[in-house]
């Protein structure tokens, strides 16, 4: 609690002393706006703005959830066969040092101009933090409860559920809030590349504009966004591993 | 809950090495367990001892010779094993009820029975009242407890323990092998128990059998004429002792134990 308010101060200081600084030095609003600007944008368009952050909300929920889901069931095949791990694990490790926003472009050649290139893009940067996590978690078995699951002649497919699965959710939450955030700046290039709606279009069309004052004020509902859907992760995480040592820390400090 | 009848082990000439050219843990062990008789297998660190019981649990295959339960070839786990581990293994995100339905849960039997069954065995190591509690809430000597309770849940026939004390103090050392004790004379499992304690070995078993470093051969089986319950102070006795100085004599002709600096 005590920590949430100093990072609240912290932030109103931060604002104060950038109102202060461009009143003081009159540095020009196309370069920096002061935040009083950025507020009033928000404020005179909220519905606006709203119905874009929403556009960009969807768009990082869907690429989001696609992730987890693809890259959960390719962790699990490659824990579960040898032939995988050796064959596609290294190229998914590989794959994960390519730019992937590089590949934007193509997406759009392939999938259009709609919420599918961008759901896309934001899954294809993100399912790499799922299944990297994922494999390490559902490997993090130790070695007495493999056993024990063997000595009670659980099948592959019991051991995964009842074992491996619960052991791996520790790190395959660690994994989501990183993908969460990865998805949000995935769907942020694809509005980049093409697009007709959501923060990303506000943001390029602004700047086409030379509207600083918009660009801070789309920069700033996406800022909320992110911590807000980090946080939306951290909660969930709070409620599926109560029993894990993260969580005990979690609970002393709040 | 009517007992199964307790398991009889054959252990015929048993060979394991591991890899083609790799390290041999265990040469001809020969070695015969009556239905409901505690040994204990007591070596040195490494000796192959454990390696034993992974075998009769049939989580390791042998090189060579046969391991029988109840008569029948051993291929995989055999029916009834209830298994401990020097790391209690218990699931972090169960708590200690769920973590007594994890047998039940894998070989699909009967709940309501376990669920009884579990409270009688809390109930018998002193953990009434702990159902809700995870493990991470627990002492070491609680957790092992609850890994005992486990491993006896659904009955089993024949109870395989590898150093479940070798990680916890000297105090509840002792307490848990005087709770192992009247466990086993309540139920009279067959138990082979894995130490490398001479005390704890004599005190618990009806016999011990002594291992000699790797690769693993029985060096001698001692019978323990104790009566039962045995109280901890039996390990000042003379008969205790003489078991204990037997045992030493035989380490220290294996050049295990040597006094001169």
């Amino acid at each position: 609690m005590r920590g949430n308010v100093t990072a609240a101060a912290l932030l109103v200081a931060i604002f104060v002393a950038w109102e202060a600084g461009v009143r003081a030095f009159k540095v020009k609003p196309i370069i920096l706006p002061p935040p009083s600007a950025v507020f009033a944008d928000l404020l005179a368009a909220p519905a606006w703005y709203l119905g874009h952050a929403w556009y960009t909300l969807l768009v990082t929920l869907a690429g989001f959830a696609l992730s987890v889901l693809i890259g959960v069931l390719l962790a699990v095949l490659i824990v579960e066969s040898r032939l995988l791990e050796k064959s596609i694990y290294g190229l998914i490790v590989g794959l994960n040092s390519v730019p992937k926003v590089a590949v934007a472009p193509l997406f759009v050649i392939w999938l259009g101009t709609g919420a599918a290139p961008k759901i896309a893009i934001g899954f294809l940067i993100a399912v790499f933090a799922i299944v990297i996590d994922g494999v390490l978690g559902l490997k993090s078995v130790p070695p007495d409860i493999l056993d024990l699951a063997r000595s009670l002649r659980g099948g592959r497919l019991a051991t995964l559920w009842r074992i491996r699965f619960p052991c791996a959710l520790p790190s395959l939450f660690a994994g989501m809030k990183v993908a969460i955030s990865l998805a949000l700046v995935g769907a942020i290039v694809g509005e980049f590349v093409s697009s007709q709606r959501g923060l990303g279009y506000v943001i390029l069309s602004a700047q086409g504009m030379f509207d600083t004052a918009r660009v801070f004020a789309a920069i700033l509902v996406l800022a909320v966004m992110g911590v807000a859907l980090f946080w939306l992760i951290a909660w969930l995480e709070r409620l599926a591993i109560p029993w894990h040592a993260s969580q005990r820390e979690h609970v002393s400090t709040h | 809950m009517k007992a199964r009848p307790a398991a009889g082990i054959e252990v015929r000439r048993l060979r394991k090495q591991f890899g083609a050219a790799g390290i041999v843990a265990i040469e001809d062990v020969s070695l015969s367990i009556a239905p409901g008789e505690f040994v204990s297998v007591l070596g040195p660190s490494g000796c192959g001892k454990s390696t034993l019981l992974r075998c009769i649990a049939g989580l390791e295959s042998p090189s060579g010779g046969s391991i029988a339960v109840n008569g029948a070839p051993v291929s995989g786990p055999p029916d009834g094993l209830g298994m401990v581990f020097q790391r209690d293994a218990l699931l972090d995100w169960r708590n200690v009820a769920d973590n007594l339905m994890l047998p039940v849960d894998f070989r699909h039997g009967d709940r309501a029975a376990a669920r009884e069954r579990a409270a009688a065995l809390l109930a018998l190591t002193g953990l009434q009242g702990f159902e809700k509690a995870y493990p991470a809430q627990l002492s070491g000597g609680m957790r092992q407890r609850v890994a005992i309770c486990r491993a006896l849940v659904d009955d089993p026939v024949l109870l395989l323990m590898d150093e479940p004390f070798g990680a916890l103090d000297a105090l509840t050392r002792d307490q848990m092998n005087i709770e192992l004790q009247r466990m086993w004379l309540a139920e009279h499992k067959t138990v082979l128990f894995v130490t490398h304690s001479i005390s704890e070995a004599i005190f618990l078993g009806d016999r011990v059998v002594v291992f000699t470093p790797r690769p693993g051969r029985i060096a001698d089986v001692v019978a323990v004429d104790l009566p039962r319950p045995r109280r901890l102070a039996v390990r000042a006795s003379e008969r205790f002792v003489g078991y204990a100085s037997h045992i030493r004599t035989l380490f220290e002709g294996m050049g295990l134990l040597r006094e001169e600096a």
